[in-house]
């Protein structure tokens, strides 16, 4: 349990989506105009992390990596399809964000407004892909260490994203050179913003 | 002889990284050197060209309710060649940039270029379009991956250019550079010099 809560917190702050290996860039840097639609980016992404990861876990280690077949027969233990989990993890994100949506749409109309549009954009947000990738590079050992890897992650990709809307809302009225309005000063505060959260490094 | 000239606008006044904020997730990471900046930027490029041409040869047949995943498919059956191609014969790299080839699948610029250009035209407009894209990705890349190697370890692709007697002297690597806050502050800065020379891409807010 104490290696579960150490991975929960690891993947909030030290190894933070966005501060540490710039996953989900273009969504963070093109949604976070205000604190609200950032908060509904931000819920979706967790909730598509915490459903995505685990179901791409089982699907690695009962289909894809060297070895896994081997529960169906033992001819069957020597293939490897690791190549193909590229292809298949991007079909099993883009399938469940579309089967997400249509449940979401059918069962509540309050949290469709509010996820709802986003929820498209995710298919290609490279947070989600980056997890399952990363999930599948580190060897995670049991489905509850990928589902808290997820979930650690959403978390922390959601706190990135509310915490610089929320720079963001006030740097609008600060006198800024021209030339770096907008884009340049959005990369310059989370770069600083990242300088901050590398402080958890060592923890 | 078809005009050249209209497909460079990504090289600078149309670059896809500073100027319309695409495809900035994946790469970044893999800045902390030249050597496998370039090798991201080579890749993206590749992709983005084949992409684009494939697409655009299919534009006519894709329905366009299930383009976005016939487009999935595409790029990430090209991104598996990349990588492919990269652990058999650049096996030290293709561990370096570790998942971040993968990512080229969800790179907003791919699909970006592949909606906006490629499912309304020829496939030779394509093919350039998502080439000069893609090096345009590629120039950015290199750059931030020049200044961080050569600030953060004194070489510059892998060599040493920074004589001894300097740290003789007292000179010390800043380490800060080759830490991911620093790619982030430096492309800030890129940006900032670019719409300095470029005052039409300044953004009123």
């Amino acid at each position: 349990m104490e290696f579960l809560g150490d991975l929960f917190i690891r993947s909030i702050f030290v190894e933070n989506m966005i501060f540490a290996y710039f996953l989900g860039m273009c969504s963070y840097l093109a949604v976070s105009k205000n604190v609200n639609t950032s908060l509904g980016l931000g819920a979706a992404v967790c909730f598509v992390l915490v459903i995505t990861v685990p179901i791409n876990y089982l699907i690695n280690h009962y289909l894809l990596k060297p070895g896994a077949l081997a529960w169906i027969s033992p001819q069957l233990s020597e293939v490897n399809l690791s190549f193909l989990s590229l292809i298949v993890f991007i079909a099993v994100i883009a399938s469940i964000v579309q089967l997400l949506e249509m449940i979401i749409e059918r069962i509540s109309s309050q949290l469709y407004n509010a996820l709802g549009i986003f929820l498209p954009l995710i298919a290609v947000n490279c947070a989600i892909l980056g997890a399952s990738l990363f999930m599948q590079e580190r060897n995670f050992s049991s489905i509850g260490e990928s589902f808290t890897y997820a979930a650690g992650s959403g978390i922390g990709w959601l706190i990135a994203i509310v915490a610089f809307a929320a720079i963001r809302e006030r740097i609008r009225y600060s006198n800024i050179p021209k030339p770096l309005r907008g884009l340049g000063i959005s990369y310059i505060t989370t770069g600083l913003m990242a300088l901050g959260f590398m402080a958890f490094l060592g923890m | 002889m078809i005009q050249i000239r209209k497909y460079l606008g990504p090289l600078s006044k149309n670059n896809p990284v500073i100027v319309q904020v695409l495809g900035v997730c994946s790469a970044l990471a893999v800045t902390t050197q030249l050597k496998s900046s370039v090798v991201m930027g080579i890749s993206v490029a590749v992709v983005a060209a084949f992409s684009n041409l494939i697409i655009s040869l299919l534009r006519n047949t894709i329905p366009s309710r299930i383009r976005i995943i016939v487009q999935l498919i595409i790029v990430a059956a090209l991104v598996i060649l990349v990588d492919q191609f990269l652990q058999a014969f650049f096996y030290d790299m293709s561990k370096m940039l570790s998942v971040f080839v993968g990512l080229i699948v969800t790179n907003c610029i791919i699909m970006g270029r592949l909606e906006a250009f490629a499912l309304q035209n020829k496939p030779l407009p394509s093919l350039l379009d998502g080439l000069f894209n893609g090096i345009g990705y590629g120039l950015v890349l290199a750059t931030v991956g020049l200044f961080r190697e050569l600030l953060g370890k004194g070489t510059m692709w892998n060599c040493q250019v920074i004589p001894d007697s300097f740290y003789e002297m007292g000179y010390l690597n800043n380490v800060l550079m080759t830490l991911p806050p620093m790619a982030l502050i430096l492309i800030g800065v890129m940006i900032w010099i670019h719409r300095s020379r470029n005052k039409e891409l300044i953004e009123e807010e």
